[in-house]
């Protein structure tokens, strides 16, 4: 199977399209809208359902998210690798079956310790 | 001649591209009345039914509505970013249309037999996070961040079982391309169809989709009674339209791809006689995704977030793997 860059020649032209109807959606809005030149203070607030908003709004944020993300990295990597493997699998035969099943257990291993770690506990990090 | 060569497939690819951001946004247009009128049944109420007969031009009243209304930025938002971040939410939504194939042909698809459709739709349904990260964070309100960072680990969470339950389909089909999983789906009888032979990946599939579009009963992202909108807080108007769009267009992805995957696609009777027939048969299963996703949000209630986080990765995580393990050992031992 071959494959050149202008096979994917619609693809871009799709993207291209795409971006320029988000694009002109967003310029309507902006001569469309009524404009009014004195903006109030509180119109362009932030918006704190009607408090005056204390501080930034960017805070810091509890690193259980950046541990997700990390763990997400890891596991969807691993997803991805499936793919190839899942194409080609019954040209594998029994070879791949028991390749895979190994690549799962390495998989399975690390969940199995990040469950034990409590790496997927959300509660009990609030606590720590 | 040379010329003809280059500008005709152009102008094929360029006509059909335009169609299909068409249908797209007329899709996205009545599935909000659609969904607006069936919830409404649902609940025991009428819904919109006044802008036009059956309320059918409502969705050109809200579209009006939201253009003349005045484009606010924040004052300290981060102003690039603010209106970058509704395009990136709609842009990948619109283009995942590229590789499902609507009807039987190359003519009802703009690139169906892309080898690599499977890992396409993943690349590109996970870019749609960046739009509520960045809209979060780009709007400096505490809502907001909060929203995005919701929205963020909620999606990539449920994102690793989405693909786990798609690996499954590909195991059985031997293909990544969606036009050759439909045909693998099409064995002259019903019982072909993914959704009888890989029932757990298929309810993984729905369920992910679910948490993918932050929809009922996932959709803490913009939980109203803690988080106002979550990460939409500061966008109105048309800016606010495009996350609006992206959410339905990608409802519309979804269910289409879950027709394509699990439900023989475009697949039917008399496909091969009628190929007008195929794209009919593809919008039924693609209506009636729509109206069960609708159900689900009429019935049940919201997640609370650590047990949505448990659910995704303790619950459907080791499921969908052991659903993989189980699809390779059965294709090794020669029943499917």
């Amino acid at each position: 199977m071959h494959t050149e860059l202008s096979d994917y020649l619609p693809l871009f032209i799709l993207l291209f399209l795409s971006t320029a109807v988000a694009g002109l959606v967003i310029l309507i809005s902006v001569v469309f809208g009524p404009k009014r030149r004195a903006k109030a203070a509180k119109k362009v607030a932030p918006y704190e359902s009607g408090m005056n908003a204390i501080g930034s709004g960017q805070r810091r944020f509890p690193v259980r998210f950046y541990l997700i993300a990390v763990l997400f990295i890891l596991f969807d990597i691993e997803v991805i690798f499936f793919y190839p493997f899942a194409v080609a699998f019954r040209q594998l035969g029994l070879f791949g079956f028991f390749e895979m099943m190994v690549f799962i257990g390495v998989l399975l291993v690390g969940y199995i310790w990040l469950w034990k770690k409590g790496a997927l506990e959300w509660e009990s990090m609030d606590k720590q | 001649m040379q010329e003809h060569k280059i500008v005709a497939p152009i102008l094929e690819f360029l006509l059909k591209s335009v169609v299909l951001i068409l249908i797209a946004l007329t899709g996205f247009a009545y599935t909000t009345l659609l969904e607006r009128r069936f919830i409404a049944r649902l609940q025991a109420r009428i819904g919109p039914n006044r802008a036009g007969p059956q309320g059918l031009l409502q969705p050109v009243a809200d579209g009006l509505k939201l253009i003349v209304k005045e484009s606010i930025t924040p004052a300290l938002a981060d102003k690039f970013v603010y209106f970058l971040a509704p395009a990136i939410a709609v842009v990948p939504a619109l283009i995942v249309f590229a590789v499902i194939p609507f009807g039987s042909g190359p003519l009802f698809s703009l690139m169906g037999d892309l080898n690599i459709g499977v890992l396409y739709v993943l690349a590109v349904l996970s870019v749609g996070v960046y739009g509520a990260v960045l809209a979060g964070w780009a709007s400096n309100n505490k809502y907001a961040s909060l929203g995005g960072l919701r929205a963020s680990a909620q999606m990539i969470s449920y994102e690793l079982a989405f693909g786990l339950s798609l690996v499954a389909v590909v195991l059985m089909a031997s293909s990544a391309s969606l036009n050759d999983i439909v045909k693998y789906q099409q064995p002259g009888n019903i019982l072909g169809w993914l959704i009888f032979r890989q029932p757990i990946a298929a309810g993984i599939f729905a369920i992910c989709a679910m948490a993918e579009l932050a929809r009922a009963p996932f959709d803490l992202v913009e939980a109203e009674q803690e988080l106002t909108a979550g990460f939409l807080t500061e966008y109105g108007g048309m800016k606010f339209a495009l996350f609006y769009m992206s959410e339905y267009v990608k409802m519309i992805a979804m269910s289409a791809l879950f027709a394509t995957f699990f439900l023989g696609g475009w697949s039917g009777p008399f496909v091969n006689e009628f190929p007008v027939l195929s794209l009919v048969y593809f919008a039924v299963k693609v209506l009636i995704g729509l109206l069960i996703i609708v159900w689900v949000r009429a019935t049940l209630p919201r997640f609370r977030y650590d047990k949505l986080m448990a659910f995704g990765w303790k619950a459907l995580l080791p499921l969908s793997l052991a659903n993989v393990m189980l699809t390779a050992l059965l294709i090794v031992l020669g029943v499917y």
